[in-house]
């Protein structure tokens, strides 16, 4: 092996856990604090990356190649998430010239 | 070195991370968001992770922050047309939000008793071993996942496409 110091030696998991934790927090806030619609998809796409970044922190620190994989397969999902959901808002502000969340409210009954 | 970069790379991401929350310009949230994006590639880096990195700088960075940016740009929002929340709702928010980082912090305290491998193996995040395992043991998810693009695609484009009746509104406005 060679002598470069790794990331694993001198930084402890739950250091990750707890930045990503973090991170997760600060995504959720953000979709209970925005109406911008646009803003509430990229505070998804933040707690997509907070997963994401756990996966690949236990990934090299227990030699498994399959937690990448997994990051793999989620960014496949949230670009196909994405391009879905800026869709659906294009369709929806041009219907309502709007994309505040609180207008859009006639689901919730 | 290591460690250092670590700890700048984490409060980069979490000040970034703020800032797409508290920033009112919508075009400022989504550039706040691709610096955070540049900060987690940073750690894939650290990690080993370099397939990760590269793909998480072309797929994020590079086509969903841009797709966010156009339609931020098509729609002209700004900080003028920003609904905002009552203060109530964003006290609320915000404390909901500090409750559930509690919540993970203390369901994850135990998180360093997990028995590590000891011998890294410093080849794992590379192309050749991931492309590796993508097309032997999960060649089935990945053939799968191309479908689901094919299918995000077509509806994106139905969702997107306009009416005939719009249409003809259009050309009598012209």
């Amino acid at each position: 092996m060679d002598n470069t110091i790794t990331v694993t030696q001198v930084i402890p998991i739950e250091m990750y856990v707890w930045l990503s934790a973090a991170l997760f927090a600060i995504g959720v806030t953000g979709v209970l604090l925005r109406r911008n619609a646009i803003v509430v998809l990229m505070c998804i796409e933040l707690m997509l990356n907070a997963v994401n970044l756990l996966l690949a922190a236990f990934s090299t620190y227990l030699s498994d190649a399959s937690g990448q994989i997994m990051v793999f397969f989620i960014m496949v999902v949230a670009a196909a998430e994405a391009s879905v959901g800026l869709a659906l808002l294009v369709m929806i502000y041009r219907n309502t010239k709007s994309v505040d969340i609180s207008f859009l409210n006639k689901l919730k009954w | 070195m290591t460690a250092t970069l670590f700890y700048i790379l984490a409060l980069v991401s979490v000040v970034g991370a703020i800032a797409v929350i508290a920033a009112r310009n919508p075009v400022y949230s989504v550039l706040c968001l691709v610096v955070t994006f540049f900060a987690i590639a940073g750690q894939y880096v650290l990690l080993n992770a370099q397939f990760l990195a590269i793909v998480h700088v072309i797929v994020y960075a590079g086509a969903i922050m841009v797709l966010f940016l156009f339609v931020l740009m098509m729609l002209n929002l700004n900080r003028e047309s920003e609904p905002l929340q009552p203060t109530l709702i964003k006290v609320i928010a915000v404390a909901s939000g500090g409750m559930l980082l509690l919540t993970l912090v203390a369901a994850l305290r135990g998180v360093e008793r997990i028995p590590l491998a000891g011998a890294q193996d410093t080849q794992l995040g590379l192309v050749k071993n991931l492309g590796r395992l993508l097309f032997t043991e999960y060649v089935a998810p990945f053939e799968i996942s191309s479908i689901l693009f094919l299918a995000a695609m077509v509806g994106a484009v139905t969702i997107g496409m306009r009416s005939k009746s719009d249409k003809r509104e259009i050309i009598n406005h012209l």
